[in-house]
């Protein structure tokens, strides 16, 4: 499945080129961070690695193949929670799984315990609170015991309590092996959980570099300015 | 105009042995049609909201008219299928408590399937693309999405109920209006009226208002008590 090789990824909605040439090459450890400005096309690329949108050019080779050879799981900023008990909400996502119930129930149980809602296994998640949902959503896609866990946004509109129970449990996913791959808004957190940032803007990869290369000395003008909280559009005036 | 009221609040009053009677039948043919169009409509507008196939389009467009299918003419089409030269004439049902079944199913299966499936599709657009990711499967959505949807369900179910409640076009021309056998509210208040007896008709009315007002209060009620326990 690794190392992902993105080669020249395109996608051009409307005649509009979001994505113009994504180049990228991903190692299978550790947590990956992608920043950029709004409509940078972070969320997209996302989508498009979890196959929910098809690409209008480029590749994207899994190790040697063109499909991925291990699990995958996503979690959306705004995850989706069936009006069912939190139990269920983690249960369902075993069921394409090759699984015996009572394996599934054991998983689900032991993933809510590690996200600190076992208390609230039995309570409707539709009630939780945003924190709570986003622990949630993250349960299940560990219950799927993923290779590669895409997160898009998982920290944002929380508070920070929230967010760094948010964090832990993205850290524990990583340690138990699976790849991160997560876009934030959140520059501290990306200070905290990045091992290397993806800077996206203009359609592109601007910058792969560590973490703390990327903070100490960004490279391109972009990331730079990006950095100093300096507007798109500014740029563009000053150019 | 008063004592025709007061009689036919005796007849409730007293419980009056014709007056059960015709309720009886309209509860038995109405809730069974019911059972058979959710069993039916329930999942084929799933199935539906989730599929993709060509012409899915033009069976949403035909499904969405056929809730508004006069109700005379689906008795016409009931009618010429079990009428003894009809392809079903050798099952004798015409004139019977089936008959009028078949034909309040066949109203009441588009109208929860049409409604059904705009519900799911509204909740499918949302769950899509997670479903995706997960592995989820097209028929395994269905069966989640109609568990995720059931509330909400249960309110195109009670519209079904209310369809087939208040028809008297079908089973007119399909059970006859035989008294004592297929005699059911609706038509027995057209049949009462016509003859001038407006006590029993009203007394009728008042039943199936009656039901018919229980049902949404039941429905409203759900909705807010499903609102606040799940979401």
């Amino acid at each position: 499945m690794f190392p992902l090789k993105l080669s020249g990824l395109r996608f051009v909605p409307d005649g509009r080129a979001v994505l113009d040439g994504v180049d990228l090459e991903l190692s299978g450890e550790g947590i990956s961070v992608i920043l950029g400005p709004n409509g940078a096309g972070k969320t997209l690329l996302l989508r498009l690695l979890a196959s929910l949108l098809p690409a209008d050019g480029g590749t994207i080779i899994w190790g040697d193949s063109a499909q991925p050879s291990g699990r995958l799981a996503m979690v959306f900023q705004q995850p989706m929670l069936l009006r069912m008990s939190v139990f269920t909400n983690v249960e369902f996502a075993l069921r394409p799984q090759a699984m015996s119930a009572a394996e599934r129930r054991l998983r689900t149980a032991e993933v809510l315990e590690r996200v600190g809602l076992a208390h609230r296994a039995k309570d409707c998640a539709r009630l939780l609170s945003g924190g709570e949902r986003q622990r949630l959503a993250l349960a299940r896609s560990w219950a799927m015991r993923p290779r590669l866990l895409l997160l898009d946004e998982p920290t944002a509109s929380l508070d920070p309590s929230a967010t760094e129970a948010v964090e832990r449990i993205i850290r524990e996913i990583r340690t138990e092996g699976a790849k991160v791959l997560m876009t934030t808004h959140n520059l501290g957190q990306a200070t905290r959980l990045a091992d290397d940032i993806i800077f996206l803007a203009d359609g592109r990869v601007q910058e792969h570099v560590p973490a703390q290369r990327f903070f100490a000395h960004p490279q391109s003008p972009a990331a730079r300015a990006f950095l100093q909280g300096e507007l798109p559009w500014r740029i563009a005036f000053e150019r | 105009m008063t004592d025709t009221l007061k009689d036919a609040f005796f007849l409730l009053g007293t419980m009056d042995g014709r007056l059960l009677e015709i309720v009886g039948l309209s509860l038995r043919v109405s809730l069974t049609a019911l059972l058979i169009g959710a069993l039916l409509g329930l999942p084929l507008g799933a199935w539906l909201a989730v599929a993709k196939f060509p012409g899915r389009g033009a069976i949403i467009v035909a499904l969405n008219a056929l809730m508004g299918l006069p109700s005379v003419v689906v008795g016409v089409l009931v009618y010429l299928a079990l009428s003894r030269s009809g392809p079903l004439g050798s099952y004798g049902l015409l004139f019977s408590p089936t008959a009028m079944i078949i034909a309040q199913s066949m109203l009441v299966v588009p109208l929860i399937a049409a409604v059904s499936r705009q519900i799911v599709e509204d909740a499918w657009k949302e769950y899509a693309p997670e479903f995706s990711v997960i592995g989820i499967g097209r028929p395994q959505a269905v069966v989640l999405l109609l568990a995720d949807c059931r509330f909400s369900l249960s309110v195109a179910t009670l519209a079904g109920l209310g369809r087939a409640m208040s028809e008297v076009g079908a089973v007119m021309i399909v059970g006859g209006n035989i008294d004592g056998y297929t005699r059911v509210m609706t038509t027995a208040i057209a049949l009462e009226t016509a003859k001038g007896d407006l006590a029993l008709s009203i007394a009728l009315g008042i039943v199936l208002m009656t039901v018919i007002l229980t049902l949404n209060v039941a429905a409203y009620h759900l909705r807010c008590w499903a609102a606040r326990r799940y979401g």
